[in-house]
């Protein structure tokens, strides 16, 4: 805020100006009526935001940013607030622009297979909306209940059947984008692709950093006419990792290809009851769809694979409740481990899948160190772990711990070559971790980007790209391999 | 197979550039320098970074430094049963990753299964200010920073000197097949819609002279199977069918007249435009001739919120590409000079303001 005035009279100010835009019960400055909004799906972050706004139309977004373009004040974008990296994690001096009210699907063009919706709208809404055509919208992050399709732009989610099918970004077709001061932008278009640079791509991931995103065009599959599950045991995880490579060698891409280690496989049967084997090391799910003719042949040469990969057991679901069910142990697996273990940390690296054994070892082995269990949830088939990490956050210390372990792991992935995050975002959580992942001249790339889109650094501040005095920062604390991680910087 | 790492000398070309207020027009093999509005300056030759860094057939990826030439990365594909889904065209036997990715050109399966963006996992770059940058990288997924690796796909080359590039790469389908329908171009439209939202082993899908072309892929059943279920003639040698019109060899190529990439919603009915049309990506992107005046092929296909390229011939100084929405102009302007300060990398050679 401007240091001219006082904090007090401009947020007086700020809410009265608000209140001019928006109906009274869509401004929120209450502690009790923020509360919900202190933290997204990564809840150790909390933080009460200035106020709360629930707008509803795009007017509305556009005069709330030049409202707080004019006035000085960060902004942060929220959907359903299922985010897992604390993205959505207001500040304390700025607003809270919710966009749960944005819930309407506006189009359905069948001829075309696309359908316009608002950003609130629920991701696995749109799929219902457009069943009774004989289409689905592909990507499927395990939240797809409750998360939005705005959000799911923001952080370009993936979810069980993008090995297959892609990510968010290969899904979409156009977005409309409120700008820092109020500019409505179309981005993309509804054709296959658009003159110009690719900005929609530019703006899928960008975690709420360039812009407010009010519309989005997606992009509608044909349901297949068959998919199919088969789960497989082992009893070793090297030779569960395996398989999946022998699979993609074989030349099929399943439509998911996920694995369980034994501690996660436990949680979800006693939460989920999928008939998942229990005294099993590691299960993959692999499920095939496409056309009857072709699931029947590659189930056939997934069974031969996965058992001259030695698996102990392979089952193929008998029906579509059985197939429901192993993915529903599958998706529960979260929430299943939250019931044994007062807190877990959720790690999101990617690794190119060749150094899967390396890397369980390494976390089998950090965990016997820090006495902190880990249970592997694994979306295979593209490399993307999910290992929990079990703690206490209520003994003292323990978060801290967790925190440790959890960079070990990340700056493991980067350095077998893969990345700190596969899906999930970097935004408040793993913004250290971004100076592990990239170089000082690639982080200044990245504001020089932001800097192109919101110059005054207003939209969702201090997440996604640290600022390269916080790296120096880490960078003192976190010395990798005796090297320096941004030696031209100058140190304080 | 030629292998060498020459980024170093393209970072002194850059700095001496940068000294010189030269613009700099990056070039390997030329085979795209037909694309795009005239170039400007100092030839930047990149042809001599080349190789195939690494291919993992198991990891579905391949990276290789951005001169490497097309023939070159589809045959080490294909050795090991793999290809590249997005299906570029080449354009000439010197094509290279580099032109391919810079210019964004899918082929025919692009509906189906993606575009060159899509595909594209990483890119190692050498920006305007001759830093060395890698963005992406080689997983699958990856949502670490702003996706600069897929922005630079299609920005023929107005950002950065591509160096390395990660793709993605597919199985090839164990089995293919096209079928050929006699219809009118209403016809082939509604029927190329109405597959959009059925589940068939379809990989194509173009209107040409009269007849409708479906290329079915996947398992042997499965191509087998669908065959039966939607008819029509079975077409022989159907490879070469399909490598001629990506390659755009098919005689409305090869005219004279000024040739148009036409973008629409696939539903769009035939458009009212004088000229010979092919119907590709199952009616989403069309190819024209036409002697017609650029400006009323655009008027023309606005109306149907589509965009033109003037792809061969005509006026290669004017526009190109569809004009930009006005709005959009200041932030292509200001991303070109968060990449490219100077203005130095191929300058004007997209659209007169970047």
């Amino acid at each position: 805020m401007p240091a001219s005035t006082s904090p007090n009279l401009q947020r007086k100010e700020l809410f009265n100006a608000l209140r001019a835009l928006l109906p009274a019960a869509s401004v929120l400055t209450d502690a009790e009526d923020l509360r919900p909004f202190e933290c997204d799906g990564l809840s150790v972050y909390r933080r009460l935001p200035l106020v709360v706004v629930l707008a509803e139309t795009v007017e509305q977004v556009q005069a709330i940013m030049r409202l707080c373009s004019k006035m000085n004040i960060p902004v942060v974008a929220r959907g359903a607030g299922t985010g897992l990296s604390g993205g959505a994690l207001p500040l304390e001096d700025g607003v809270l622009l919710s966009l749960s009210k944005f819930n309407k699907i506006l189009d359905i063009d069948v001829s075309n297979a696309m359908a316009r919706v608002q950003p609130g709208v629920r991701n696995l809404a749109i799929s219902q909306a457009v069943t009774q055509h004989n289409l689905y919208y592909a990507p499927d992050p395990s939240s797809q209940i409750a998360c939005t399709i705005g959000g799911n732009v923001a952080e370009n989610s993936g979810g069980v059947h993008c090995l297959k099918y892609g990510l968010t970004v290969h899904n979409i077709l156009q977005l409309k984008l409120v700008t820092v001061d109020g500019e409505l932008l179309t981005i993309g278009a509804e054709t296959l692709d658009a003159p110009g640079y690719d900005l929609l791509a530019l703006m899928t991931g960008s975690e709420g950093m360039l812009g407010i995103i009010v519309e989005i065009t997606v992009k509608l599959l044909p349901i297949p006419d068959r998919a199919q599950v088969m789960l497989a045991a082992f009893d070793d995880v090297v030779k569960a990792g395996e398989a999946v490579g022998a699979i993609i060698a074989a030349g099929i891409i399943p439509a998911g290809l996920e694995m369980m280690d034994k501690l996660a496989i436990q949680a979800a049967e006693d939460f989920a009851h999928a008939g998942y084997p229990r005294d099993a090391e590691a299960i993959l799910l692999c499920e095939l769809d496409g056309t009857n003719a072709e699931v029947s042949e590659h189930i056939l040469k997934v069974r031969e694979v996965l058992q001259l990969s030695g698996a102990t057991e392979v089952r193929t679901a008998k029906d579509e409740a059985e197939r429901q069910l192993f993915w529903k142990g599958r998706k529960s697996a979260f929430p299943a481990v939250g019931r044994i273990s007062p807190d877990y940390y959720c790690m999101d690296g990617t690794i190119p899948r060749r150094e899967l054994s390396h890397v369980l070892q390494k976390i089998s082995k950090w965990s016997t160190e820090y006495g902190l269990p880990v249970a592997n949830v694994f979306h295979a088939g593209d490399g993307n772990m999910h290992p929990l990490i079990l703690f206490d956050a209520n003994k003292p210390g323990e978060l801290e711990r967790t925190e440790e372990f959890g960079h070990k792991i990340l700056s493991l992935c980067v350095e077998v070559g893969g990345t700190i995050t596969g899906e999930h975002g970097v935004g408040m959580e793993k913004i250290d971790m971004m100076c592990v992942q990239f170089q000082s001249a690639e982080l200044e790339q990245f504001h020089a980007v932001k800097n192109a889109f919101d110059p005054d650094g207003l939209l969702n501040p201090g997440k996604a790209v640290p600022t390269l005095h916080r790296c120096a920062e880490f960078g003192a604390m976190h010395v990798h391999h005796g090297q320096l991680a941004h030696p031209k910087l100058e140190r304080f | 197979m030629n292998s060498s790492d020459t980024s170093s000398n393209f970072q002194q070309q850059v700095q001496q550039a940068i000294k010189d207020s030269t613009p700099l027009n990056i070039c390997a093999g030329n085979s795209k320098a037909f694309i795009g509005r005239d170039p400007v300056g100092r030839a930047l030759d990149v042809s001599g970074h080349c190789g195939i860094i690494n291919h993992d057939p198991r990891e579905l990826v391949i990276t290789a430094r951005a001169s490497t030439l097309m023939s070159e990365i589809e045959t080490t594909l294909a050795e090991s049963r793999q290809m590249l889904a997005f299906e570029p065209p080449h354009f000439g036997s010197r094509a290279t990753l580099g032109g391919t990715i810079a210019c964004g050109l899918s082929g025919s399966r692009r509906p189906f299964s993606g575009s060159a963006r899509d595909f594209t996992l990483g890119c190692k770059i050498l920006n305007g200010r001759g830093e060395i940058l890698n963005f992406g990288g080689q997983v699958m997924k990856n949502v670490a920073g702003y996706d600069l690796s897929r922005l630079m796909v299609g920005a023929y080359g107005t950002l950065g000197v591509l160096l390395e590039i990660s793709l993605k790469v597919l199985p090839r389908a164990a089995s293919s097949q096209t079928l050929m329908f006699e219809c009118s171009p209403e016809q082939s439209i509604d029927r190329m819609s109405g597959l959009l939202s059925q589940p068939h082993p379809i990989d194509a899908a173009c209107f040409y002279g009269e007849r409708l072309y479906l290329r079915l892929s996947g398992s042997a059943q499965a191509v087998k199977h669908a065959q039966v279920q939607l008819g029509g003639e079975v077409m022989h040698d159907c490879t070469d069918f399909w490598r001629t019109l990506n390659e755009h060899e098919l005689t409305l190529f090869t005219t004279a007249t000024t040739l148009y990439r036409i973008m629409v919603k696939p539903a769009t009915p035939p458009l009212a435009i004088d000229g010979k049309w092919l119907l590709g990506w199952a009616g989403a992107q069309r190819w024209l001739t036409s002697d017609a005046p650029v400006d009323t092929i655009r008027e023309q296909v606005s109306k149907v919120g589509g965009h033109v390229t003037q792809f061969r011939g005509g006026d290669r100084n004017g526009s190109i590409f569809s004009p930009l929405e006005p709005a959009l102009i200041p932030f292509h302007q200001r991303l070109k000079a968060s990449f490219d300060p100077h203005g130095i990398f191929n300058r004007g050679r997209m659209y007169a303001e970047i």
